[in-house]
């Protein structure tokens, strides 16, 4: 159970705390509703590329790492394709701080043509480094266009293609500023050894006087139901066969959305789980396999992934695999299979509640899909999945006209 | 009127306190150092072995033992220990370091009666099927050849291999090691490590008196000792090196360097975790500064000190553009030269100082965290004024004795220098 009060600021801006004295620290979380999928087709990558500018200096404040390094204090980011979340650990007794500087940034940025040239660098160094400059590290910048034809999510958070974060201007990021990092798109959790009161009242110093903006309408392009299976086939310099297939399933917020998530444990969270006893072990057709779900707000994923043994042919792997997706549909799942996952995710989200970092982020996230309390709320959901919605939504989803497969084949000279 | 140009008054952390365990014995002499918080029903146990009898012909012996360890035992087959783990969501971990294997219990206090027998089940009586030491030949084999395309990973390997030859520090494994695994090689590794006198218990969360009368029930009878000699190595200094690994193809060159330096009980190592700091310890750090923030080579770059049990090394670790290795070369040999030729400012070690700090209060986020810093001292035979020392120490320390340490323990030509990719 994650504890909070809640307050709105004049200028819109959305205020949790959480108040746990048991450590000597707090943590600053700020969530803006601003991701990947907002981005223009033209101009992909840039919510990421955004985030590492944020570091690159505030209107008063030149410098926003070392401040808070010299009061004891850590922070980091990251962009989905979802939101975009910053936060900061520090001492408690110097939270104000971590108000001054995220504020400030809130007002607004220094916009330096140096941090901007700079950290299109650096972005493209990560690009090459997570993406490009590693074995199968480009699946998803194949798999998301394979799978989405026309929303957003059809790119990845890094971007398109390098050109779109090399050909960034300043005009650009100052646009994006004003849309999209006002107070009424963002949520600021506070939490840990502070209290509500105290919170209130720096809250009201630091952020208060900023103006409002105007608040970003969301008006994505949704996609359009899936009718016919799609393939591709890569060949690249790596040395094993992969196969990764992508069905769609519905967004954070739909009634099935925790079936979907057990569903994805059923098949391969840990070594009692099907894919891994079946395809890995009995049948020892591949040395990885997983299943798991994109957990995006919009319309998302599920896949199933894995690399081949060498001499399978991957008529046979994917064949497999299907015949594991078709006995989720035909048949239910046991109750015992069913209480296993149930008890597992119960467990983890006791464990999840050791790290005040993970409770700040958790009501973040919630605040945003539209209350803070379905945090508190996930156990009694997971609880209520039947094994006949397994059944079901197994039969919803798992078609070969809605999948998306991706071959991505070794080249032989790996 | 809010001045924003003017930062809030802050403080150093002045108190940092360590919970420190208590410790009991099982009836078989195995010692259980508990770290106890009734805030969460959950309850994490550590059993942790050394690691013993090194094989220099069979470098994988005990990192294969550790991984396939929960895979059978008379009573119960792999899949059954897995299911029923999972049945009470619990988490049954083996994880091999170069100088420990352990096997982490994490549980809800109320299912500590249904896992702890099947933990005992595992850690007494592990049996190495033959067939499922075939699946992981054959997958750790394709896993390997994965990693072996990672340029990060080569630059490790090629690292451990030159500063820590063939111990269990530096084999660098290839996949005739993982053919030659034999079942009785295993076998009589587990019997050898996983032995009550060769086990430390570490316990953290609800552990009361019931769950050790539970522990020593299942752990302290019925677990036969063995005569198992720890592993011990002894390595020179190392001479400059330059080792060199073209990847034509390559789109970034991955950068590792450094050199054996001190473990945790020498009187120099608080202070060379200080001075690595500064270097690049943190995301305010030298190397940071200069190469991602100014110069935009990379998206990340560090340096860090390792201690183990017989050694302790230093290293500088990055992926940098392959069009500008060449020139982050330069940058790094650079910085490491301006901590021996000039002091560092009261400005930036203030401002260390108290990063330092409050990433240490930090650290100890919960009852975990203090298990681990429990950990830390106790395998290297130190008491908690090691941690006062620390404090003390990032308190006090002056420019000059930074500099001083920079000179005695960043030689350039005691440096191994592995580039991976192109120059």
């Amino acid at each position: 159970m994650v504890d909070f009060n809640r307050f709105t600021l004049a200028n819109g801006l959305k205020v949790l705390v959480h108040e746990d004295a048991t450590t000597p620290m707090a943590v600053l979380n700020i969530l803006y509703d601003v991701g990947a999928r907002d981005e223009n087709p033209e101009q992909t990558g840039f919510a990421h590329l955004f985030e590492h500018l944020m570091f690159g200096g505030s209107v008063n404040i030149p410098n926003y790492d070392e401040p808070l390094q010299r009061v004891g204090g850590e922070n980091n980011a990251f962009t989905s394709n979802d939101i975009t979340n910053y936060y900061i650990t520090l001492p408690s007794e110097n939270i104000e701080t971590a108000f001054w500087l995220e504020s400030d940034r809130m007002l607004n940025l220094a916009f330096s043509e140096k941090s901007l040239e700079t950290q299109r660098n650096v972005v493209s160094e990560e690009f090459k480094q997570r993406y490009l400059n590693q074995p199968y590290g480009d699946v998803w910048l194949k798999l998301r266009p394979l799978a989405f034809k026309k929303h957003a999510y059809r790119w990845a958070t890094i971007g398109k293609e390098l050109s779109h974060i090399e050909n960034a201007k300043i005009e650009d990021v100052k646009a994006f500023f004003k849309k999209h990092y006002t107070p009424q798109n963002a949520i600021l959790v506070v939490g840990g050894n502070v209290k509500t009161e105290d919170v209130k009242k720096l809250a009201e110093k630091w952020f208060e006087p900023i103006p409002a903006g105007e608040k970003y309408i969301r008006n994505l392009v949704q996609e359009d139901k899936q009718t016919e299976a799609r393939t591709e086939t890569i060949t690249a310099s790596v040395p094993l066969n992969a196969i990764y297939m992508a069905f769609k399933m519905p967004g954070r917020l739909d009634a099935d959305y925790y079936a979907f998530d057990l569903l994805s444990d059923i098949l391969s969270r840990g070594q009692s789980s099907r894919l891994y006893n079946s395809l890995l072990k009995e049948q020892q057709l591949f040395s990885d396999i997983n299943a798991y779900i994109s957990s995006s707000i919009d319309p998302g994923l599920f896949i199933v992934e894995g690399k081949l043994i060498e001499g399978i042919s991957i008529e046979t792997a994917e064949k497999a695999i299907w015949a594991e997706l078709d006995r989720l549909k035909s048949e239910l799942v046991s109750e015992t299979e069913l209480t296993k996952v149930k008890n597992k995710v119960e467990s983890v989200l006791v464990f999840s509640e050791m790290s005040l970092l993970d409770k700040a982020m958790n009501l973040a996230y919630y605040e945003l899909l539209g209350n803070a309390d379905l945090l508190n709320q996930e156990t009694t959901e997971f609880l209520k999945v039947t094994a006949e919605d397994l059944k079901r939504i197994s039969n919803d989803t798992f078609h070969h006209n809605s999948s998306s497969t991706l071959y991505y084949l070794t080249d032989g000279n790996a | 009127m809010l001045n924003r140009q003017q930062a809030p008054d802050f403080k150093q952390v002045s108190t940092i306190n360590f919970i420190q365990p208590t410790e009991k014995k099982l009836d078989n002499g195995v010692p259980v150092f508990t770290i106890y918080s009734g805030e969460q029903d959950i309850v994490r146990i550590e059993f942790i072995f050394n690691n013993v009898n090194y094989d220099v012909d069979k470098p994988l012996q005990a990192v294969a033992v550790s991984s396939l360890l929960n895979n059978g035992t008379q009573k119960l087959t792999s899949k059954q220990i897995a299911e029923q783990i999972d049945f009470y969501g619990a988490f049954f971990q083996t994880e091999y370091v170069q100088d420990q294997s352990s096997v982490t219990l994490y549980s809800l206090k109320k299912h500590l009666a249904s896992v702890l027998p099947i933990a005992k089940d595992v850690l007494s009586d592990s049996q190495f099927p033959q067939t499922e030491i075939d699946i992981y030949i054959q997958n750790q084999k394709q896993k390997l050849q994965v990693s072996l395309k990672k340029n990060d990973i080569l630059s490790r390997k090629a690292f451990a291999k030159a500063l820590f030859g063939d111990t269990a520090y530096g084999a660098d494994i290839k996949a005739a090691h993982y053919d030659a695994i034999k079942r009785d090689d295993l076998v009589a590794y587990f019997k050898a490590a996983y032995a009550p006198n060769n086990c430390t218990i570490v316990v953290s969360g609800k552990f009361d008196e019931e769950s050790f009368g539970l522990l020593n029930h299942h752990f302290g009878h019925e677990w036969e000792a063995s005569d198992a000699v720890k592993n011990h190595f002894d390595f020179p200094q190392t001479t400059q090196q330059f080792i060199y690994q073209e990847k034509p193809e390559a789109l970034q060159s991955a950068i590792r360097l450094g050199k054996i330096a001190i473990n945790r009980k020498h009187e120099d190592f608080a202070g060379l975790q200080i001075l690595n700091c500064v270097l690049g310890g943190y995301f305010g750090s030298r190397l940071m500064n200069n190469i991602r923030e100014d110069k935009g080579y990379t998206y990340g770059i560090g340096s860090g000190i390792s201690a183990l049990q017989d050694a302790g090394y230093f290293f500088i670790a990055t992926e940098v553009g392959a069009d500008v290795c060449a020139n982050a070369l330069t940058e790094i040999y650079k910085e490491i030269e301006l901590l021996k030729t000039e002091l560092v400012s009261e400005e930036e070690l203030n401002l260390v100082r108290n990063y330092m700090l409050g990433s240490m209060l930090g650290s100890l986020e919960n009852v975990f965290s203090h298990a681990d810093k429990f950990k830390n001292i106790h395998f290297a035979g130190l008491g908690y004024d090691y941690y006062e020392k620390y404090i003390q120490t990032v308190k006090r320390i002056t420019a000059k004795e930074i500099q001083a340490l920079a000179q005695k323990y960043l030689k350039a030509d005691d440096f191994v220098e592995v580039v991976i990719g192109k120059k």
